[in-house]
């Protein structure tokens, strides 16, 4: 019986293993390989092995580094927003509504608000680029332009560029800004479902005790909810790193000549594009890629270090 | 898998090159491997045919061609035309037609594997020529140059309209084939200019006496494309050729030491910041079909691209629009080359080196090249092809008007190579330009940046060097 059993678990599961091998390990293992050479994507003469020059030329290629700051700025912005207002909803709809009889709850309607944030996630990244062009177009055509300018907030002849507008604000253009609020608001609702689930699991009793002990909203809050969702939060925090380390296609589809103007919304996956496609550097994008692929690692890996803690039961 | 085209797989196929593409790039064999398995097999590798005065490239019976035509501005639907003139010829020999927007996304990956026989390199995800030619990675289409027309008269070569084998013409060889005969400049609705007792300017002074009573008229005088910085660089490259003269532009695309600096080009940079800076543009921020609505609409007098326009705005010209076209502005009494038009042959099409059916994919351009593929072309799309007279039984007065351009242009057509040769500089020149018209650049700014990275790319010893000498 034992070994039937391991035959039928083997049976489905060598399938889509040999496929995951072959169609994204291997591509992986590939990728790694090509990013030693010179290899340039469209012919098939053996390409020559530079060693370790392409990742030599990464430090010293300006658009790579302002692409990587870039990045840098997403990784530190897009957690931090996606999270707090995830969990600030998740709060008020689950817990947050007024203590009575009935026990700590949520919010008035809060079943409707929490399938009206859900609702960017079951759009794709693409379809919510496009949406947001018609939001942002820097013309009266354009759903904020036009609603300032009919109220008379904005100049019809100065219109708000958002996506095309490369001036700094805290020191970071503005076209990172606009793209920021887009990544956060689409994120939002995926992670403040995580977080409600997540507080679900909190026993009712433990926000009582703390009720009866006369503490408000904001002390059970930071005393009891958020203790308990550190596990959550940090798994949050490692996959809106990778969402941040992407954001490609709202780049690709939002900026002026993809990665402007001027190279002020530039990230890896843009410069990467570019070396590929457009100059005909493919080792070279496969260091980038590399490059990348190891930055996220570590990334995650040095995140869950850091917030490991003692788990606490309930 | 079956010989027969097969949409769904097609499809499924593209979704799959394009999610391995984006994904990370990195699938490329993997990719080539199923493209082998979905697209051509073995016996469809024809080799030749017998060659004769009807087939000169021995096309073989029984054979396919793969056709990959770009669905942009100009449509598909001539390509079709094509199909029907090909088989006529050839009942024997299946042409499969794919069309598609993403050229770079669907056939790079199967470059190196089996590429599709014959491919329109064009759109916003074009594959660089430079790289193609340099890593042979398309074939030189000299034979099709010596092979005689369609119509079994005179060679191909002799029945192509100035420029086009020119700028086909990489490191002394014909690589690509540019179907289209695009003439770009100023464009106006010659009703409206009639009405209000316009005429159309000739030089930037004609036009910064105009712009005031169109003005007037509630109009701005010039609307421009903000996305993507190629459509200010013609008109900009344009201008500075006028004012500056073919030797310069020659100079500027070889990298020769200062090139930026010759006389005129400050002159013709200076004339279109000043079209930034009096204010003449239509606020706010538009791509390329935002812009031309915006023109169409009568919010701006002016507006700048080549002669697919009619095609690609067709569904929303109001009735009673003169669509018209008219040269680029000259600068000044000083300009060297004031008439010369800037026009020339665009939609490249190239031969995969790879292709299995390099035959096939050659007749089909003769096929293109016939006077009556030409001539459906331009009825179609309003716009030449690069086969001498296409235009002639076209009543159109859009095209009408282009051809009065082309008639009054000296010999020399205004033609730019850099930013085909080197791809840092066709960036970088995209978004200098966009920064002008934006008017967060001068003049002075856009040509020192343009000589740094000239300077840059000409001292890079890992960059090919490209040279032109006409």
């Amino acid at each position: 019986m034992r070994h039937g059993k391991a035959r039928f678990v083997i049976g489905f599961l060598s399938i889509p293993l040999i496929v995951y091998v072959y169609y994204v390990i291997w591509p992986f293992a590939q990728a790694a390989g090509y990013s030693w050479t010179d290899w340039d994507g469209y012919s098939d003469k053996p390409p020559a092995l530079v060693g370790l020059d392409n990742y030599a030329r990464l430090f010293k290629d300006e658009l790579f580094k302002t692409a990587f700051w870039h990045n840098v700025f997403f990784l530190v912005t897009v957690p931090l927003f996606t999270i707090t207002l995830a969990l600030f909803f998740a709060f008020l709809l689950n817990v947050g509504g007024r203590g009575n009889r009935a026990g700590v709850q949520g919010i008035w309607g809060s079943g409707l608000y929490k399938i009206i944030f859900f609702f960017p996630q079951v759009l794709s990244l693409a379809v919510i680029a496009v949406m947001w062009q018609q939001i942002y177009a820097g013309n009266p055509q354009g759903l904020i332009n036009g609603v300032l300018m009919k109220i008379g907030l904005v100049d019809p002849n100065n219109p708000l560029q958002f996506t095309a507008d490369p001036q700094p604000f805290l020191g970071v253009p503005a076209v990172l800004w606009w793209l920021l609020l887009i990544a956060v608001w689409g994120g939002v609702g995926f992670y403040m479902v995580l977080f409600s689930a997540a507080m679900q699991s909190i026993p009712r009793d433990i926000y009582e005790a703390a009720l009866l002990d006369g503490a408000g909203p904001v002390t059970s809050f930071l005393r009891v909810t958020l203790p308990l969702l550190r596990d959550t939060v940090s798994v949050a925090w490692v996959y809106l790193g990778f969402i941040a380390l992407d954001m490609y296609a709202l780049v690709y589809v939002m900026t002026p000549s993809q990665g402007g103007p001027n190279h002020t919304s530039e990230i890896f996956a843009s410069v990467l594009n570019f070396t590929a496609f457009n100059k005909g550097q493919f080792g070279y994008a496969c260091a980038m890629g590399v490059a990348l692929a190891i930055f996220a690692l570590l990334l995650a890996a040095a995140q869950l270090r850091f917030t490991r803690r003692e788990r606490i039961e309930y | 898998m079956s010989d027969s085209p097969d949409t769904s797989s097609e499809l499924s196929r593209r979704h799959v090159l394009r999610a391995a593409a984006a994904a990370g790039l990195l699938a490329t064999p993997v990719v080539g491997a199923l493209a082998g398995c979905a697209g051509s097999s073995p016996s469809t590798r024809s080799g030749s045919g017998a060659k004769s005065a009807d087939n000169p490239f021995g096309v073989a019976d029984g054979s396919k061609v793969n056709v990959v035509v770009f669905d942009g501005g100009l449509g598909t639907e001539y390509a079709e035309k094509d199909k029907g003139i090909f088989t006529t010829k050839h009942p024997k020999v299946t042409v499969n037609l794919g069309k598609t927007q993403k050229i770079k996304t669907e056939e790079q990956p199967k470059f190196s594997t089996t590429p599709s026989d014959l491919i329109n390199n064009s759109g916003a995800d074009a594959m660089a020529t430079d790289v193609l030619v340099n890593d042979g990675a398309i074939v030189d289409l000299t034979d099709l140059l010596d092979a005689t027309t369609w119509e079994g008269s005179g060679t191909v070569r002799d029945s192509l309209l100035p420029g086009t084998i020119n700028d086909g013409t990489y490191n002394g060889k014909f690589y690509t084939l540019k179907y289209a005969y695009t003439v770009w400049g100023m464009w106006y609705d010659a009703a409206l200019f009639e009405k209000n007792g316009w005429t159309a300017p000739k030089t930037f002074d004609d036009f910064f006496a105009l712009a005031p009573k169109i003005k007037a008229a509630n109009m701005a005088p010039f609307v421009v494309d903000n996305k993507h910085g190629y459509y200010p660089r013609w008109h900009i490259l344009a201008t500075i050729w006028k004012s500056a003269g073919k030797q310069a532009a020659i100079d500027i695309d070889n990298l020769k030491p200062g090139a930026w600096k010759a006389d005129g080009v400050l002159a013709a940079v200076s004339a279109m910041e000043k079209i930034v800076k009096d204010k003449l543009i239509l606020p706010g921020f538009y791509d390329h079909t935002q812009s031309q609505q915006a023109h169409l609409d009568h919010k701006a007098a002016f507006i700048q691209l080549g002669t697919w326009y009619k095609n690609e705005m067709a569904k929303t010209i109001p009735s009673g629009f003169k669509l018209t076209l008219s040269d680029y502005w000259s600068v000044s009494s000083a300009d060297k080359a004031p008439n010369d038009v800037f026009a020339g042959a665009g939609e490249d099409w190239v031969v995969p080196a790879k292709a299995p059916n390099k035959e096939g994919a050659k007749e089909f351009l003769r096929a293109m090249l016939s006077v009556d593929g030409a001539g459906q072309f331009a009825s179609l799309t309003a716009s030449l092809s690069s086969r001498k007279g296409s235009g002639d039984k076209v009543s159109d007065e859009t095209l009408a008007s282009a051809n009065a351009v082309m008639k009054s242009a000296p010999k020399d057509l205004i033609s730019w190579r850099f930013p085909d040769y080197y791809a840092d500089f066709d960036k970088e020149s995209q978004n200098q330009c966009e920064e002008l018209m934006a008017g967060r650049l001068t003049a002075q700014g856009l040509i020192d940046k343009m000589q740094a990275m000239a300077d840059k790319i000409a001292g890079d010893s890992s960059i090919k060097k490209q040279t032109r000498t006409s």
